[in-house]
């Protein structure tokens, strides 16, 4: 049997001003799921992602990508095999034009310059912005934006997405093209996100966090109901 | 104080770019070293911080305002080296996109404000930085990093021949002296706010790190007392022209002014103007040619 | 915004546009090579070469008045330095600045506004420039735009908190919030920073950028290199030699 696309034992960490983010953590994900990280500001959903792909490393406890640990020896690996996609986009689409940003992570797995453009060609194309190739990042819509990022993740082909607040900076028809988009593609998923509707249309599993551990996992419906994670209008008396 | 085009003499700016721009290209090596090419994010977007700082106005007196250069700022923060290759990119893209500075004259103006104003901004704060006169070394940084990028522009210019009668050249001294005040006070504001609102940066003096600064700094204050030089020298009124005599410079000088009538203009270099032309595009070529051999090792 | 502007006409298409940067580079430093060693006949020599600027430009379909009056941007300086030559006594010199320093200025924003910065840089890069300096100014350019944004928000913050107080100090007052703008302004740059490098370690980035698209000279680049230097040399010569 295959291992789990990721696997996560015994996670704990603390940074470097002692405060502790992750507390021994368990977690496991499997082909074809899709996982909502539920939870409130700084109960350490952040930092377990960046954890994922080897960008913190410093606690107890191991991570396995694809059975590969996460280690300096694997990180190459280990980034080709598990995309993130972070927060804010003006952040990741750093490249003067999207062709080229997207491009840059399959020319740093060493893709011959036309390779790495014709898969970028694709990725832009898997996400429907195919005719945007030769714009600067900046003239994007935040919509537009954030298909480009995910673009750039996908050109590295990789088997498991890591989408950080992806529904921020969107209005709801950009909300809910890009819930369409994710469940178009065959990639596991990890969502971390405080928008019930949108968790609710992509994810088959959710995962709660609270100081660092996961307390609860479960339907996405069923961990919202137990930790009362939902918006209802305050009452009016 | 961006000196644009047009306003330089040939020697003058031929002369700069070859000392500003491989000079240049070396502290980029020096700061590869210490920051590693991971770190090209960080400088750049520090550099449009810089930039996009300079939209904010600091009112001083009645309807007046000024706002921050940077060189200080960056030196105290991020180190002189760092700072030095942020303000050399700020320059190339103020000359190339906002047309502020000229290109032919952007190794004076990199002279001027990203190697001496940055590294004699840091003098101050790496003497007494650390000690109990630390604000007042940031407030000297700041004032020091413009006062002396003014001053060696006014010299640049001068020595280029542009002449200026003694009270305009007074007011333009007091203006410095505004200007560099002004930039002090800033730098030390927002350094105070930064330490209020993240504690530990930015970040003490590496003592390790400061060592190897030594060296710069001193090399350094020999530059700003050569600036300091210049200027007394032109300010008093034979000055210049005793400066020009000695060095040559003075018969240029003359003949550069836009008249059909001087026949004796041609005198430069003995060869008319396809010399002076030659000479600039070889101040260019070694420009150039002195980067690629700094370059050349990644 | 000015850049904002020029980026946008750097992005159109003509003969101009599709020009390799480093021969556009090259004819641009010739250009300014040929003005600023000029003096004889320079009033003549300056509008022969603004006559070939104009044309530049038109040719470039980038709309003429709008580039005349943004290269106007070095008029104000220019204008107080003159004037100073002026009451020095040698209005020809001032006169010369002016001129020079216009027309220096249009060379440089055709440059800019037919090649999109990048691009620039990539041609710089092959004249040897310090890469690492060209990244630098490459990431300082594409967050320019972003951090601008920021900063115009602090602007408005530093104001409204400011501005209740009058006179001396209120003064006081707006300063120390513009220095708290700042201070916030620079923190979160600082981290924007340290996204992008998590961004950029996301994708595997090895220390160094790998380019995309490598520059080819074509024989239409080679034709305009030997236009773009012979114009203002031949044009100098003419000139000067009719006198």
């Amino acid at each position: 049997m295959l291992p789990p696309l990721v696997l996560v034992q015994g996670l704990s960490y603390q940074y470097e001003d002692g405060t502790i983010a992750l507390r021994s953590l368990d977690f496991s994900l499997q082909k074809g799921e899709s996982v909502a990280l539920l939870g409130a500001n700084g109960s350490g959903k952040t930092t377990f992602a960046l954890h994922l792909n080897g960008l913190l490393s410093a606690g107890k406890g191991t991570v396995e990508i694809c059975g590969l640990p996460v280690n300096p020896k694997n990180l190459t690996e280990i980034r080709r095999k598990i995309g993130l996609v972070f927060q804010d986009s003006e952040s990741q689409l750093f490249m003067p034009t999207v062709l080229e940003d997207v491009a840059f992570g399959p020319l740093n797995h060493g893709l011959s310059p036309q390779e790495a453009a014709d898969r970028a060609q694709h990725a832009l194309h898997l996400v429907g912005m195919s005719t945007m190739k030769g714009k600067a990042p900046y003239h994007l819509s935040a919509g537009e934006k954030k298909r480009v990022a995910i673009a750039g993740i996908l050109a590295m082909d990789p088997e498991i997405l890591v989408l950080d607040e992806p529904t921020t900076f969107l209005d709801p028809p950009g909300q809910r093209a890009l819930a369409q988009l994710l469940l178009e593609l065959p990639q596991a998923k990890i969502l971390i996100t405080h928008d019930m509707p949108f968790a609710r249309a992509v994810c088959t599993r959710a995962a709660f966090f609270q100081q660092g551990q996961i307390v609860e996992e479960g339907s996405v419906e069923q961990v919202a109901r137990r930790h009362d994670w939902d918006f209802t209008a305050p009452r009016t008396a | 104080m961006h000196i644009p085009d047009g306003f330089l003499s040939t020697p003058v700016w031929a002369a700069l770019d070859v000392v500003g721009i491989p000079t240049a290209g070396y502290i980029v090596r020096v700061a590869q070293r210490e920051f590693e090419d991971s770190k090209v994010p960080l400088l750049g977007v520090m550099g449009a911080f810089v930039f996009a700082a300079q939209m904010i106005n600091f009112p001083v007196g009645v309807g007046t305002s000024g706002h921050l250069v940077g060189g200080a700022l960056l030196a105290c923060t991020l180190g002189p080296a760092a700072a030095s290759v942020v303000m050399t990119a700020i320059l190339a893209i103020q000359a190339l996109v906002f047309q502020d500075g000229g290109i032919l004259a952007l190794g004076a103006n990199v002279f001027n404000m990203a190697i001496v104003g940055v590294f004699a901004g840091y003098l101050p704060y790496y003497l007494w930085g650390r000690g109990r006169a630390r604000r007042a070394s940031i407030f000297a940084a700041g004032a020091l990093s413009v006062a002396v990028s003014a001053l060696l522009a006014m010299a640049e210019l001068l020595l280029s021949g542009v002449h200026m009668p003694a009270s305009i050249l007074g007011v333009s001294l007091g203006l410095f002296a505004v200007s560099a005040l002004i930039e002090g006070a800033i730098t030390m504001a927002v350094i105070g706010a930064l330490e209020a609102i993240q504690p530990n940066f930015p970040r003490p003096l590496a003592a390790a790190r400061a060592r190897n600064y030594a060296v710069g700094a001193l090399a350094l204050a020999a530059l700003v007392l050569a600036a300091g030089g210049v200027v007394a020298a032109s300010t008093a009124p034979d000055g210049i022209e005793r400066l020009a005599l000695d060095t040559g410079i003075a018969q240029h000088a003359r003949t550069w002014i836009a008249s059909p009538l001087k026949d004796y203009q041609a005198g430069f270099l003995g060869a008319g103007w396809p010399a002076q032309a030659g000479a600039g595009v070889l101040g260019i070529a070694m420009a150039g040619g002195l980067c690629v051999l700094i370059g050349r090792k990644r | 915004m000015h850049h904002v502007t020029l980026d946008q006409w750097s992005r159109g298409v003509s003969g101009l546009h599709q020009r390799d940067p480093r021969v556009k580079i090259a004819a641009v430093l010739v250009f300014l090579v040929v003005l600023a060693t000029a003096h004889r006949m320079l009033p003549w020599l300056c509008l022969a070469l603004f006559a070939v600027l104009c044309t530049v430009t038109l040719a470039a379909r980038i709309p003429l008045a709008g580039a005349l009056t943004r290269a106007g941007v070095v008029l104000p300086f220019s204008a107080v330095f003159a004037a100073v030559s002026w009451l020095a006594g040698d209005p020809q010199r001032g006169a010369a600045l002016l001129m020079k320093s216009y027309l220096s200025a249009f060379a440089v924003l055709l440059l800019v506004s037919t090649t999109p910065l990048p691009l620039l840089l990539r041609g710089f890069e092959m004249t040897g420039a310090p890469r690492f300096l060209l990244m630098v100014a490459q990431f300082l350019y594409r967050y320019l735009f972003v951090i601008s944004e920021e900063a115009q928000h602090m602007r408005k913050a530093a104001w409204s908190r400011g501005a209740t107080a009058a006179g001396l100090a209120g003064n006081a007052q707006r300063f120390r919030a513009a220095a708290g703008a700042l201070a916030v302004l620079f923190a979160r740059s600082y981290a924007r920073a340290g996204d992008i490098h998590r961004a950029m370690l996301s994708r595997s980035f090895p220390g160094y950028f790998r380019p995309l698209v490598e520059l080819h000279l074509h024989r239409e680049d080679v034709a305009f290199l030997f236009g773009g230097v012979l114009t203002p040399i031949v044009l100098r010569v003419l000139i000067e030699g009719a006198s």
